[in-house]
């Protein structure tokens, strides 16, 4: 299946040796590298006419075979970076010192058509949007064979034959209707997979991965990391993998390079930098990142990244640093090799060890849900988005199509938190848009409190309703009205609910802001004068101006940096302990769930397969489909292989009768779980799980594939 | 597709019947009919009762209108007040220089239209761009009939070269119009052209920043290949609507240049009428021109769902 | 508890309406295309305000001696077929064409702009309704339905100004539509409606303020086609009637010397032609400073 011309033998690090590679003298392994970038700088031109630097003295050599990761956040310049390594400069952007080298091109001296013969072919580019990286009016067959005609040295006969293979090797069903396909008409995962096929069909030496599976389902996801390390074992091909994703690369990457605010601020071998990183930012990242394991918050770190030439004369970091001295702001630290081979930009890495990223953490507050009358329940609702076609409106029937969302019932105590997990297509910012009212339920109800009748539509609720369940978006730039002031967005609620004016209001608007942690000062600001972690608390702020009972989260902490999640999380955790405020909290983020939620609740196509108490959804037995999912999470530990079980399918749209989870279970029964509606388990500790398998007989694994450690 | 397709012919007939509807009821709600306009200062008393009884016009709005349509369907307008001819005889000439006009002008600024659209879009902000653009937008801005005049004023006062005026008569056939209307082509084609030109150069600058183009070039793909197998189509998929939108507003523009050559086509005809007051044949004309627009549009929009891979594919699994 | 880092407070207050448009001009301006624009558009204004006071002549007094006279020191531009004062006639020509234009745009924009926004947010029938007839109106050209109502209704202001602005405004209804599509979609429209708002709030809240930029551009560009149009039906003799001077009338008056007395014609071809372009170009300067995607549509 390899039709490379040579497998290169293998000589990076593999995880769990500290190899000595790095403490090699600069100069030879400078010479051995295949992606040789040295004291590269790369900026462009403010509007005042100086040059402001994106990328600040980056050295980063890349051997044969090796996998490389490259950590950062937005803003860090890792984008930028990976593409120069192929020569290429977004607008605007210019070097203004250094270069790259690719094997023994030097890529920015290259003329057009020398770089037109080398990229694709031994140095290839997997982007990170593949759906528009696609050119659309292109079959994907007609795609692919381009890439051939141009980099393969195969004869033009032989190239369909070689499509099919190159599509079979990134694990495609069904290849030669794929080839026929136009790139809209694929999933996501798949044409993350074509992007792949593409960039091999060129047997590269290198693979730059730019963020390729942002915006993935979990499942996709981790199928999609597998591949990338078999390829990267079978073909020894090197890799640079760009990502924010600190799991991802722990399951994919030898080598770990984190940058900050341009620089590269940390190097090691994957296993060391995770488990004791040399560097105050890089240990507060992976603070901030949630564990499936802990039942705690992560730790926020507080601050953010300087603008471009915004560094100032000392160490970037030396703002959000728990460790800085004066020497730090006063010089830049140089990169220094550490005993244990890291090689670190601080000048104080031994004491990272010692920063507390615990802190004055506490435990995640529970609140005891079965107290007391519920705040809110779910009566078997059902949703559905299809709408009654012309033939169907004259004889007044509904259209024969499975609901989105069916019978999902839910009961939710007063300050509780629940959480709702799946992946796209499994209903669950359709449910919160119910609550909402945004979207009636064509069947069953949802009452508020003890037999409260709630209307269902918004247009109809009593003003108290809509008061008492506010809604925080997952977009904060799309959230916020662009040409609202701060103190626009928060007077809105406050004069709808209470009829607040003039000074009063004013207070009522800088307590809010206060209490969310921001000052009175925001008060003017336009979202466009913000950040996205500020932007999300002003949301926040909004919504708990109206002294909701309910908060609905949709997906509140997805579009954030993953150190501003942590905030973000912590934020919203304080408001619920003083407030006593119920949260219904949708995230297709396991960790995040886990930490921040009482119960959980699973749901896959719209309906629901499992809810119960945090802790024992997360542990065995469990439902098939939770199985999968936690399975597929990645962590950022490292030697953890994610757990693989269903295949990577997409599907469109639940079955018509039975378990939703049929096509795809790993533990499936016989023609009983496409026939009936698998009954519910339930446990006396709340747990109830939707199965026809036994509760007894969940507890024991499945046949897996595990991946290769 | 079919079904796709099928819908957006309905959307066109029922558009026309429509328009049909707006035209007639339009002239309806003018002050005076066709019979105020022949009698004139004779128009009341028993003569006006006896003009309208002879022209049917005493009989109630939805019959007049339902009579009006069917014979239009039929290509049957009825008599011109004034001349007595019959409105489709003396429209069917005026079609056939205008739709002449037309198909020149198209045929000699389509293909520069694109051609330096898209050539100034590759060389943005460059020296041919920044002509072209300008040029683009000095024939977009100058009225047609002050480029029109200038032309004259040009080619035929000063140089002589061409006549400034037509004088061919309306009924003639079509080669006895060259070469009089070698100008009011040129002053046609330039709006046209200037439209369609500017249209097309920001959807090559929109497709060229796109991301997959960004990824073909990083593909390795040669940039004559890329222009053509990956820029081009994608760009020029929208230029179609706008072609159509263009050529929908040379039927209206067309009157004014009809004027100033004084050609013989539907455009001038329509303003006497209306100067007339000719109810049926203003009515005939409008009616006519508009179903132009609307089947120029359908084949736009038909054409459109052909040749974008997203729409076809999307309706497919629709159907 | 973390304590969040606050970024020093560079206090940007939201700029006042007087203030944005401060700013607006001075962006507009630093371009040369714009500050070209902008000083045609204005010295236009100028003029047709003030040149009754500037002008050497009436615009009626006839001379039979002086019958396209060439330009000399008597008189700046010449005169025209009737022996009329070229220069006083172009100053003046204006005036008209720009009062009703004026006035007929903005009309134009709030009608369209606020029936497009509601038929974007509201959608369904009533949009499919509407839009309908929209587009059986626009199958219709122009000039036949100003016509119609011209022959009709006289060519007095009063007439000109509402039925300019009544046809110039179904466009914009088009245009309104995309723009409030486009933030319909977002979702702190979503908020506000989930919060309760009612319709007429969300408009005026929440659309409005999003899609006046693109209004703005659009409402430019509407002055010029408006001002091709008026222009073009005192060419054929259906706009401002003789002896008023208009420059559509005077190049139509002077088509047919044109070749023995150009200055008759090219005096009121350069006036028309430089305030049409100075407000393209201010209309494109509008749209960069504002950063509206301008696509280039056809007129009507």
């Amino acid at each position: 299946m390899n039709h490379f011309p040579s497998t290169t033998l293998r000589t990076g690090a593999t995880p769990g040796h500290s190899s000595a590679a790095e403490s090699r003298p600069a100069s030879s392994a400078r010479d051995s590298a295949l992606i040789d970038i040295h004291d590269l700088t790369i900026g462009f031109a403010s509007r005042a006419g100086t040059m402001l630097p994106v990328l600040r003295n980056i050295d980063l050599q890349v051997r044969r075979g090796e996998s490389v990761g490259l950590v950062g956040e937005s803003g860090s310049g890792k984008s930028t970076l990976a593409l120069a390594a192929m020569g290429y400069l977004k607008g605007g952007l210019k070097v203004m010192g250094g270069g790259a080298r690719f094997a023994e091109h030097a890529m920015f001296d290259l003329s057009r058509p020398q770089l037109e013969r080398v990229r694709g072919g031994k140095i290839a580019l997997i982007p990170q949007n593949s759906g528009q990286s696609l050119t659309p009016t292109l079959r994907i067959g007609a795609q692919l064979r381009e890439a051939l005609a141009l980099h393969s040295s195969l004869p033009p006969a032989a190239h369909p034959q070689r499509v099919i293979e190159l599509l079979t090797q990134v694990r495609l069903p069904e290849p030669a209707t794929i080839v026929t396909r136009y790139p809209h008409e694929l999933s996501g995962g798949q044409q993350q997979r074509v992007a792949i096929a593409m960039a091999l069909a060129g047997e590269p030496d290198a693979l730059l991965l730019d963020e390729p599976t942002t915006g993935l389902d979990v499942t996709t996801q981790a199928h999609i990391l597998e591949l990338l390390r078999d390829l990267n074992r079978e073909t020894g091909t090197a890799m640079v993998y760009v990502s924010h994703d600190l799991g991802a690369i722990a399951r994919v990457c030898d080598r770990v390079v984190v940058l900050y605010a341009g620089e590269v601020v940390l190097q090691g071998s994957t296993r060391q930098v995770l488990l004791a990183p040399m560097h105050p930012y890089a240990k507060g990242l992976l603070a901030s990142i949630p564990k499936l394991s802990d039942a705690q918050l992560p730790v926020a770190l507080a601050g953010r990244p300087p603008a471009p030439g915004g560094a100032g004369s000392g160490c970037s970091f030396v703002d959000r640093c728990a460790i800085a001295q004066d020497i730090c702001r006063s010089a830049r630290p140089p990169l220094a090799t550490l005993a244990s081979g890291d090689v670190s930009r601080c000048y104080f890495p031994e004491q990272t060890a010692q920063i507390t990223s615990r802190g004055a953490n506490p435990t995640a507050v529970r609140a005891s849900a079965d107290e007391g009358p519920p705040v809110l329940v779910l009566d078997d609702i059902c949703i559905s988005y299809a709408r009654p076609g012309l033939l169907d409106q004259l004889l007044g029937r509904r259209p024969n199509v499975p609901n989105t969302v069916d019978g999902v019932a839910l009961r939710i105590g007063k300050g509780e938190t629940i959480g709702l997990v799946g992946e796209s297509g499994s209903g669950k910012s359709t449910i919160l848009k119910a609550v909402a009212g945004l979207l009636a339920p064509v069947r069953g109800a949802i009452e508020f409190g003890q037999d409260e009748a709630m209307a269902q539509d918004v247009d109809h609720r009593t003003p108290d309703h809509l008061r008492r369940i506010q809604l925080v978006f997952q977009n904060p730039d799309d959230s916020l009205n662009p040409r609202h002031t701060v103190a626009d967005i928060l007077a809105q609620p406050l004069q709808l609910y209470f009829g607040l004016r003039g000074e009063e209001l004013h207070q009522r608007s800088v307590a809010l802001l206060e209490r969310v942690r921001l000052g009175g000062h925001y008060m003017d600001r336009l979202p466009s004068q913000m950040s996205g972690g500020e932007k999300q608390r002003i949301a926040i702020a909004r919504a708990f101006a109206a002294e909701p009972d309910v908060v609905l989260c949709d997906e509140v902490t997805s579009a954030l940096d993953v150190s501003v999640q942590a905030a973000v999380l912590e934020l919203l955790n304080d408001l619920k302990r003083d407030k006593g405020t119920t949260y219904l909290f949708v995230s297709h983020d396991l960790a995040v769930v886990r930490a921040l939620s009482d119960r959980v609740a699973v749901l896959y196509q719209g309906r629901l397969c499992e809810v119960g108490p945090a802790a024992d959804v997360y542990a065995s037995p469990s439902h098939p489909y939770t199985e999968v999912l936690l399975g597929a999470v990645l962590e950022p530990v490292p030697d953890k292989a994610p757990v693989l079980l269903a295949d990577d399918v997409v599907e469109l749209a639940p079955p018509a009768m039975g378990c939703p989870f049929q096509r795809r279970c790993p533990k499936k029964v016989g023609d009983i779980c496409d026939t009936q509606m698998p009954p519910w388990q339930t446990s006396e500790g709340g747990h109830a799980i939707r199965c026809h398998i036994p509760r007894s007989e969940l507890a024991a694994p499945a046949s897996t594939h595990v991946g290769v450690k | 597709m079919l079904r796709m397709v099928l819908q957006r012919l309905m959307l066109g007939l029922v558009t026309v019947a429509l328009v049909s509807l707006i035209i007639f009821a339009g002239v309806e709600l003018l002050p005076g009919d066709a019979c105020t306009a022949v009698l004139q200062r004779d128009a009341h008393g028993q003569r006006l009762i006896n003009c309208r009884k002879e022209l049917g016009l005493d009989r109630p709005a939805y019959v007049r209108y339902a009579t009006w349509a069917a014979g239009a369907v039929r290509g049957e307008f009825g008599a011109s007040a004034n001349s007595d001819t019959r409105i489709s005889e003396l429209v069917g000439d005026r079609v056939k220089n205008s739709l002449l006009l037309g198909i020149c002008a198209l045929a000699a600024g389509l293909p520069l239209a694109f051609l330096f659209g898209i050539l100034a879009a590759l060389k943005r902000d460059k020296a041919l761009d920044l002509v072209v653009s300008g040029l683009a937008i000095s024939a977009m801005t100058i009225p047609e009939f002050v480029s029109a005049t200038m032309l004259i004023l040009v080619f035929s006062g000063w140089l002589g070269w061409l006549p400034g005026i037509v004088l061919t008569s309306a009924n003639a056939p079509v080669a006895k119009f060259f070469p009089e209307i070698i100008l009011p082509v040129v002053v046609l084609s330039m709006v046209m052209t200037a439209h369609i030109l500017r249209t097309v150069r920001s959807s090559m600058i929109e497709v060229l920043d796109s991301d997959y183009v960004r990824m073909a070039t990083l593909k390795g793909v040669p940039y004559r290949s890329m222009i053509l197998r990956h820029v081009l189509p994608n760009a020029l998929l929208p230029a179609i609507n706008v072609v159509a939108l263009t050529v929908a507003w040379l039927l209206g523009g067309v009157v004014v240049i009809e004027t100033v050559f004084n050609y013989p086509g539907l455009g001038r005809l329509m303003v006497s009428a209306i100067s007339d007051r000719d109810l049926a044949l203003v009515q005939a004309i409008a009616l006519i021109v508009a179903s132009v627009y609307v089947v120029v549009n359908l084949t736009a929009d038909l054409l459109t769902l052909v040749a974008n891979p997203r729409l076809r594919t999307a309706m497919a699994r629709h159907a | 508890m973390t304590t969040t880092t606050l970024t020093p407070a560079t206090v940007a207050t939201k700029p006042g309406v007087l203030q944005r448009l401060a700013q607006l001009l001075r962006d507009m301006a630093s371009r040369p295309s714009g500050a070209v624009g902008l000083f045609l558009v204005l010295l236009h204004l100028l003029v047709a305000i003030l040149s009754p006071w500037l002008v050497p002549y009436d615009y009626k007094t006839i001379s039979a001696t002086l019958i396209l006279a060439p330009p000399d020191a008597m008189h700046w531009f010449g005169t025209d077929q009737l022996g009329r004062d070229v220069f006083t006639r172009t100053l003046l020509g204006g005036r008209e064409a720009i009062l009703v234009t004026l006035v007929a745009t903005p009309i134009a924009v709030t009608w369209g702009g606020l029936l497009g926004i509601y038929l974007g947010l509201v959608g369904g029938r009533i949009d499919n309704v509407v839009m309908r007839i929209v587009d059986a109106f626009l199958a219709l050209p122009w000039i036949l339905k100003m016509l119609l109502l011209i022959v009709t209704f006289g060519t007095g202001i009063e007439v000109l100004i509402p039925t300019l602005a009544t046809f110039y405004g179904i466009p914009v209804i088009r245009i309104a539509r995309a723009a409030a599509h486009n933030v319909v979609a977002r979702d702190f429209v979503l908020a506000s409606r989930a919060r309760g708002h009612g319709k007429f709030t969300i408009i005026s809240r929440e659309l409005l303020p999003n899609v006046l930029d693109a209004l703005m551009v659009e409402g430019a560009m509407r002055w010029s086609w408006m001002l091709l149009a008026f222009s073009s039906l005192s060419f054929l003799g259906f706009g401002v009637a003789p002896p008023n001077p208009d420059w559509g009338l005077m190049i139509a008056d002077a088509r047919t010397f044109l070749a023995i007395a150009p200055w008759a014609g090219l005096y009121p071809i350069v006036a028309l032609s430089s305030l049409i372009i100075g407000i393209n170009l201010t209309a494109d300067a509008l749209a960069k400073a504002l950063g509206v995607d301008r696509a280039q549509k056809a007129p009507i």
